[in-house]
């Protein structure tokens, strides 16, 4: 791995991802600036949240080339602690992203240990009060948290092992109107504080609106169009089929 | 966090147990154990069955005391005594105190319950969590070797067993542990399967755990459950197979009391001296209706279908 | 409110015993709707879907329904046996759900399964013909907007996207030409795309049919475009109700916190209002 200080904090160069035959992803490319939030618009099908698979390490079928605060993704390859510690990702569904048996403790302790991180249980109570849970939540179930109280653990989960990269999957799809708003300032705040950069997938262009600099439009597994965030107010899109969704979301 | 949390006062042990905001890790895992116990003891079958399954442990340890005479004491004069008087439960063709013998008998079955559950459960959780995690070629293999044992009919197979290791109560066990574990590996696999994709094995593997952590933190935990209530459920069949073998002269060797053995003998009195073989068909009755009794509560308490909310 | 009332619902609480005593997932509710687009709106948990299920009576045990009367154009329903209001269900009042993926069986074509739905409700009563049946079924795919109906006829479910299957379900619910539709988040689980070309067909079919439609959601400027009225529920009690384009002049602080609360362009580097609930809000008003 060799590390190149100059390129952007995540490098995508002609990334293509496969299901067995599917071609999910054809030929994308885009790089995201450090602290920068990059959203990936489409619709469902459209290959986006494909991408953060693959950056992940969820989907071993690619080609292309991907790096991450200039650490290089090797396709095939296994990938080492140290790139994992730098890319951390939340899921869209905290219901299904916490393990039903393990208590917020657990959860949190568990990347902690694996990442050789020593005083676990003052980084534990650290990020509980980083993401906004008072520490009579520690030692609970996730059937006995509500929704945005899980995505708080499912956040201070990816956030324990400090990394640079956050990768948000739908992160407020699930929870209700005033939860998202709680989650969204969560967000905002963690990304000022700690120098976060984000890459956000979402089909909800109000929370893209919201939270991103800038803005990538997919349909079919590539690109249509990559615009700063002011094109959502001023509606210039360059594509057709941009301006419909725009359209569609605005309504 | 320490085990020293302080009870809180005056709220008494439930409420510290059903408290929703536990405040230490040991607080959280009793609470965990009391909402099962709970749910346990709200089935007045199920405890009907536990308790009968305490009686059992209870009688094979405290054996030597509770029973009015020797297994083996042999009484020329009053063979085939009925029952009442000096032996309550009547005497078999050699004069031995049947009631002594059973009480006896029930250390056996409980040896035999116990080695089968330890060695079998694990086998098969670990052949059918890896087969369902890993999937591919390994899957394949490991699931092939499950179909070659499931598709012998098990009390044969165990016979077959038996008659290459020799008869024997530790054969018997190795036999009956050998055609019991099968089943299982299906079960661990099916479930492994329905996890193996979810979110939280995901986040585990973004967190960068290994397989190894993985399967171990995440995959067996949801196992257990479904497990635990399989292997009770089948320990009825278990103790059946072990009196089948017994009853076959495969098992247990005269003369120790085994209940299945202990029918097999009694079977040539059976017209005119029905104690002999009626009182261990009892026993084994008893035991087999009380692990189902049980299975059936653990399944309503534990399976994580009923659960999940 | 209109004139003539569709839908009276009196006096209506659903009711789950739990470990920590009985839990009211709606309590004592009353609306009347007559044949309009009304919406229910509320977060998850509100008791939204559980009104929607306990009018059609399908609040399962160890849940009950309580309620004093619930009329649907002058029949009681919770008088109705259980013979009676299967009649009822599915024929007087029909329910269009989240995902067609659940609602449809995936071993029957889609012709199929209209098909029989035709034969319960319109074919067996009124001794009508098969033919006149497979045309009816191919009418109801064209009433829907659905190009190729006797192709989509043919097809399974699987063989469907979303938009798509939602149409299908809508078809489905249309052949018995009830009086009242329950929409549950019809369209949540659609792309945006997708979900205005078929809130645009139910508005259009609602309006041809003279039906009354009873709109879940969790959507407050979704309903407030579609709707005519809109009732807020807040843990099973309705906490106001309004006409859907006078939203933004909703007096109860819960709604209002719902509207503030959503992202935008305009509230860039601001942090959004969040709600804070107020206990008051769960007492009757």
């Amino acid at each position: 791995m060799n590390k190149n200080p100059s390129s952007g904090m995540i490098e995508v160069q002609d990334l293509s991802v496969r299901y067995g035959d599917f071609v999910a992803v054809k030929g994308v490319s885009f790089s995201v600036a450090a602290g920068e939030t990059f959203g990936l618009v489409g619709e469902s099908g459209s290959g986006k949240s494909t991408i953060l698979q693959a950056l992940a390490g969820l989907a071993d079928d690619w080609s292309g080339s991907m790096s991450v605060d200039g650490l290089a993704l090797v396709a095939g390859a296994r990938r080492s602690l140290a790139f994992r510690k730098h890319l951390q990702m939340v899921f869209q569904d905290p219901y299904g992203s916490l393990h039903p048996h393990q208590t917020v403790d657990q959860i949190l302790s568990s990347p902690a240990r694996i990442h050789g991180f020593g005083s676990i249980d003052r980084r534990i109570a650290e990020v509980m009060e980083a993401v906004g849970l008072g520490p009579q939540f520690r030692f609970r179930l996730p059937h006995q948290l509500s929704g945005g109280q899980r995505q708080r653990v499912a956040i201070a989960r990816a956030l324990i092992v400090e990394p640079k990269v956050l990768l948000l999957d739908e992160p407020t799809s699930a929870l209700d109107a005033s939860v998202q708003a709680e989650i969204l300032n969560l967000l905002v705040t963690l990304r000022h504080e700690r120098g976060l950069t984000y890459l956000l997938v979402t089909h909800d262009l109000s929370v893209v609106a919201y939270l991103c600099d800038r803005l990538a439009v997919m349909e079919k597994g590539s690109f249509v169009e990559t615009q700063p965030i002011e094109a959502l107010e001023t509606g210039a899109f360059d594509q057709d089929y941009t301006r419909r969704l725009f359209a569609a979301a605005a309504r | 966090m320490s085990l020293s949390s302080p009870l809180p006062p005056r709220r008494g042990l439930r409420a510290w147990l059903t408290s929703d905001t536990p405040a230490s890790r040991f607080q959280a895992r009793l609470g965990r154990y009391y909402a099962t116990w709970r749910a346990l003891s709200s089935n007045p079958l199920t405890l009907l069955g536990l308790a009968i399954l305490l009686a059992l442990v209870l009688v094979a340890a405290f054996a030597p005391w509770l029973a009015p005479f020797a297994p083996n004491d042999q009484d020329l004069a009053n063979r085939l005594a009925p029952m009442g008087g000096l032996h309550p439960l009547g005497t078999d063709q050699l004069g031995r105190d049947i009631l002594s013998r059973l009480l006896y008998g029930s250390r056996v079955t409980l040896a035999i319950i116990v080695l089968v559950a330890v060695i079998s459960a694990p086998i098969g959780l670990a052949v059918g969590t890896i087969a369902g995690y890993f999937g591919g070629w390994v899957a394949a293999v490991l699931m092939r070797v499950t179909d070659i044992f499931m598709a012998f009919p098990r009390l044969i197979l165990a016979l077959a067993f038996v008659a290459v290791l020799g008869p024997g109560i530790d054969n018997a066990v190795i036999a009956i542990a050998i055609t019991a574990w099968p089943p299982y590996a299906r079960i661990a696999r099916a479930e492994t399967l329905t996890f193996r994709n979810a979110d939280f094995v995901r986040a585990s593997i973004v967190e960068g755990a290994g397989h190894w952590r993985i399967l171990m933190t995440q995959i067996v935990p949801l196992c257990l459950g479904s497990m635990i209530v399989r292997v009770t459920l089948d320990m009825a069949g278990v103790i059946l197979i072990a009196a089948g073998l017994g009853f076959l002269g495969l098992g247990a060797q005269p003369p120790t009391a085994e209940w299945g053995a202990m029918i097999s003998t009694g079977r040539d009195y059976m017209l005119d001296q029905w104690w002999v073989a009626a009182m261990p068909g009892i026993a084994i009755l008893l035991v087999s209706l009380a692990f189902n009794l049980l299975g059936d509560g653990l399944r309503d308490a534990l399976d994580p279908r009923k659960r999940r909310s | 409110m209109a004139q003539d009332t569709l839908l009276e619902v009196d006096g209506l609480t659903v009711r789950f015993p739990s470990v920590h005593g009985p839990i009211e997932a709606v309590r004592d509710i009353s609306f009347a709707m007559g044949r309009e687009k009304i919406a229910i709106v509320g977060e998850s948990g509100s008791g939204k879907s559980m009104t929607a299920r306990a009018i059609l009576d399908l609040i399962r045990p160890p849940g009950e329904r309580i309620a004093r009367s619930i009329r649907l154009d002058g029949t009681d329903l919770t008088r109705l046996s259980p013979r009676q209001m299967r009649q009822v269900r599915g024929g007087r009042i029909t329910m269009v759900m989240q995902d067609p993926k659940y609602s449809l069986n995936p071993t029957m074509s889609v012709g199929a399964q209209l098909y029989e739905n035709w034969l319960i409700h319109v074919g067996k009563p009124k001794r009508l013909s098969r033919a006149a049946g497979q045309k009816a079924v191919l009418e109801m795919l064209e009433a829907v907007q659905i190009n190729d109906p006797p192709r989509v006829a043919r097809s399974f479910p699987h063989e469907l996207s979303g938009g798509m299957g939602q149409r299908v379900m809508i078809a489905m619910m249309l052949i018995p030409q009830p009086e009242l539709m329950i929409a549950d988040e019809p369209t949540s689980a659609l792309d945006v795309t997708v979900q205005m070309e078929v809130l645009k067909l139910m508005d259009g079919l609602v309006a041809r049919n003279g039906m009354g439609l009873l709109f879940i959601s969790h959507d407050l400027p979704l309903v407030s475009r579609f709707c005519d009225r809109v009732l807020i529920m807040y843990r099973g009690r309705i906490v106001e109700e309004c006409r859907a384009d006078r939203l933004h002049e909703a007096q109860h602080p819960y709604t209002q916190g719902l509207l503030s609360c959503l992202p935008s362009y305009a509230q860039r580097g601001h942090p959004l209002a969040t709600l804070s609930r107020d206990a008051g809000w769960e007492v009757a008003p």
